[in-house]
């Protein structure tokens, strides 16, 4: 409705549209997140997390419960450990929520738009801002309510097994780690919602989204491998345009969130240079072998910040296509 | 006018170079039915949504209840009840919850929207589908319960587009029913559709779009009278001998027609059967059968469109 077209024969008069564009935003908020928490498809999806996440805990448990318990760091490991054949928690994390946020995403308009209710929707006396933002924020929330579920189920899992309470700072990391997974998703469900923006059919809009999901899993990683060869000549300045690239990824800002919050002996991202850096950080390591996980959040912090840019940035293309859509059939 | 509940000046949307609505002029006033008619295409939908604030004209302004709706589309939405030409509902709810949703987006308190929604329901038919899931409700019934809607909003105006399309003939006639129901307490009504025998039934006065603009507006005996040239149609069903030119005579009669199994079809600008019966009668003939027929809108609609395309014939001739 913003868009008002140059043409115009008669000058536009001052002010614009009234009226707050939150009107009925929490009906719409609730709505969703009911559709969401009682779908068929988010029941699948929640089974499926469920049952991978607490399987991979329960043998990291059963590996570590027999070393050491008294390790303070040692809930964390359940995190990131992985026994065995089968993936670290984290690791299973990064490959399912993409396909949480996707699934939570990806008609949630053309959906509307195909079962001829969103133009008996925006007859009523709201904005249209406010159903993107109560699609977009039920769906963020949904996605959060998930992940902390599951969260909870395996620290419990771990109480239960391991029979120490663990402490603060593990506490503090596992809270940031999943805002950072929330992050994570909220760029996929963002992308998800963009798709079902822009493609009249939900089918197109999962594949599509599915397609730049695969694409950044599977082929990003090697097209960096080509694109570094080809561009700079010299292994470190390689190694450093190839982090670069991949720093495009959301799964590696991701992975590299997660590394450092869970891990904190990790003290630096990307490849460290034999400089002043490394220097100071070697005269830290000797003061404390592990960071705080305040100085693990500045470590990550640009790592998060991207995530978060990713997500608003895509929400403000769907929000500004979706601002411009005819809703007539 | 002050009681103008909708009102457009010159109302213009074009996309993309192709105007859909050209320069509208259109005034509804307070407590009628106005029928919006027109082939498909015709800009009725693109004028309807201009009057919601759905879209924003190209030029020109709108105001529907004294409000522009470009400007303050929230004010004139929550006083505007809106049945979209094929209404969809959330499938997987019940139609109480669907009509709760709208309820909720209008901030009808709960308690409020529950005794409305009974009543909707009540009205129209539904209460005992009231707790099924949409997904097995007819078409009928979907066009029903997107009445309810309007009914727990309590609008002021209502705006309908081809409500009765796809219905069978007792469902439409038990919208139509409905629709003259929410007249009759005063809401004002602008209701599209290419069902010119149901328009006819149930408007006050139309308009007839055409590319975009409204060619014809009135009420349907005025628009039959300038496009049909008579507005009454009496058929009379005589023996005995020719009596067209005794009936051509009567004062008010504008013209005679013998159909092929010997009907008189005379047009006439008032009611003349009286007459017409008289003047047979003396003029040797034995009455079997006398009717009239208001025109109906078929006839205006096919005869408007006809002469239009003679026009454009002519005009072109005329350029070469």
């Amino acid at each position: 409705m913003a868009e008002a077209t140059p043409t115009d024969a008669q000058p536009r008069r001052a002010g614009g549209r009234q009226g707050s564009p939150w009107t009925g935003f929490r009906a719409i908020f609730a709505k969703e997140l009911a559709d969401h928490l009682s779908s068929t498809r988010m029941l699948i999806l929640v089974l499926l997390i469920g049952v991978t996440s607490i399987g991979t805990a329960y043998m990291v448990v059963s590996t570590i419960s027999t070393g050491d318990s008294g390790d303070p760091l040692l809930y964390l490991k359940l995190l990131t450990e992985s026994s065995g054949r089968i993936p670290a928690f984290i690791g299973f994390m990064g490959f399912l929520i993409p396909l949480v946020a996707i699934a939570l995403g990806f008609d949630s308009v053309n959906g509307e738009f195909n079962g001829r209710t969103l133009s008996r929707v925006l007859a009523q006396p709201i904005y249209r801002d406010a159903v993107l933002f109560g699609k977009f924020l039920a769906g963020l929330f949904t996605l959060a309510l998930v992940l902390a579920a599951i969260w909870l189920l395996v620290m419990g899992l771990a109480i239960y097994r391991l029979g120490v309470p663990p402490a603060g700072e593990v506490v503090a990391r596992g809270l940031l780690y999943l805002v950072a997974a929330v992050a994570y998703g909220g760029v996929w469900l963002a992308l998800s919602m963009v798709f079902s923006i822009v493609f009249r059919q939900p089918a197109t809009a999962a594949l599509a989204a599915i397609a730049v999901w695969l694409f950044f899993t599977v082929f990003w990683g090697m097209l960096i491998g080509l694109i570094a060869d080809a561009a700079v000549q010299g292994s470190v300045a390689r190694a450093e345009l190839s982090l670069s690239l991949s720093r495009i990824s959301p799964n590696t800002l991701y992975s590299e969130s997660v590394i450092a919050l869970l891990n904190p002996d990790v003290r630096a991202l990307g490849i460290v240079q034999p400089s002043m850096q490394q220097f100071q950080q070697l005269q830290r390591a000797d003061m404390q072998s592990t960071l705080s996980v305040g100085q693990s959040l500045i470590l990550i912090w640009p790592q998060l910040t991207a995530m978060i840019a990713a997500m608003l940035l895509l929400f403000a293309v769907g929000y500004v296509r979706f601002q411009r859509q005819e809703i007539r059939a | 006018m002050s009681d103008a509940v909708i009102e457009t000046d010159g109302l213009t949307k074009s996309y993309d170079g192709l105007t859909a609505v050209d320069g509208l002029d259109l005034t509804v006033t307070e407590g009628e039915v106005f029928g919006v008619l027109g082939p498909n295409g015709s800009g009725k939908t693109t004028t309807i949504l201009m009057l919601l604030g759905l879209t924003e004209p190209t030029s020109g302004t709108a105001r529907v209840l004294g409000l522009d709706p470009a400007r303050r589309p929230l004010d004139v939405k929550a006083r505007v009840g809106y049945l979209p030409e094929q209404v969809g509902f959330y499938e997987d709810l019940t139609a109480r919850e669907n009509l709760a949703y709208i309820a909720r987006l209008n901030g009808i308190p709960r308690r409020d929207a529950d005794a409305r929604i009974d009543d909707a329901l009540d009205r129209i038919g539904l209460s005992e589908a009231a707790d099924r899931e949409v997904k097995g409700f007819s078409r009928g019934m979907r066009q029903r319960l997107g009445l309810a809607e309007i009914l727990v909003k309590r609008p002021d105006v209502v705006i309908l587009d081809e409500p009765t399309l796809g219905l069978d003939p007792q469902a439409a006639i038990d919208l139509l029913e409905t629709i003259r129901g929410l007249k009759d307490e005063g809401i004002t009504i602008m209701l599209a559709s290419h069902l010119l025998y149901q328009v006819q039934a149930i408007c006050d006065r139309v308009g007839l779009f055409h590319r975009g603009e409204v060619v014809l507006e009135g009420t349907v005996t005025d628009l039959a009278r300038n496009i049909l040239g008579g507005a009454y149609r009496i058929s009379l069903e005589a023996e005995g001998p020719d009596l067209s030119d005794a009936l051509r005579s009567i004062d008010g009669v504008l013209g005679v027609e013998r159909t092929d199994d010997g009907r008189y079809v005379l047009e006439s600008e008032h009611d003349l059967r009286a007459q017409v019966a008289e003047q047979a009668v003396e003029a040797g003939g034995r009455l079997h059968g006398l009717g009239i027929s208001e025109p109906s809108l078929d006839e205006v609609y096919a005869e408007y469109f006809r002469k239009e395309k003679e026009g454009a014939s002519h005009g072109r001739s005329d350029a070469d």
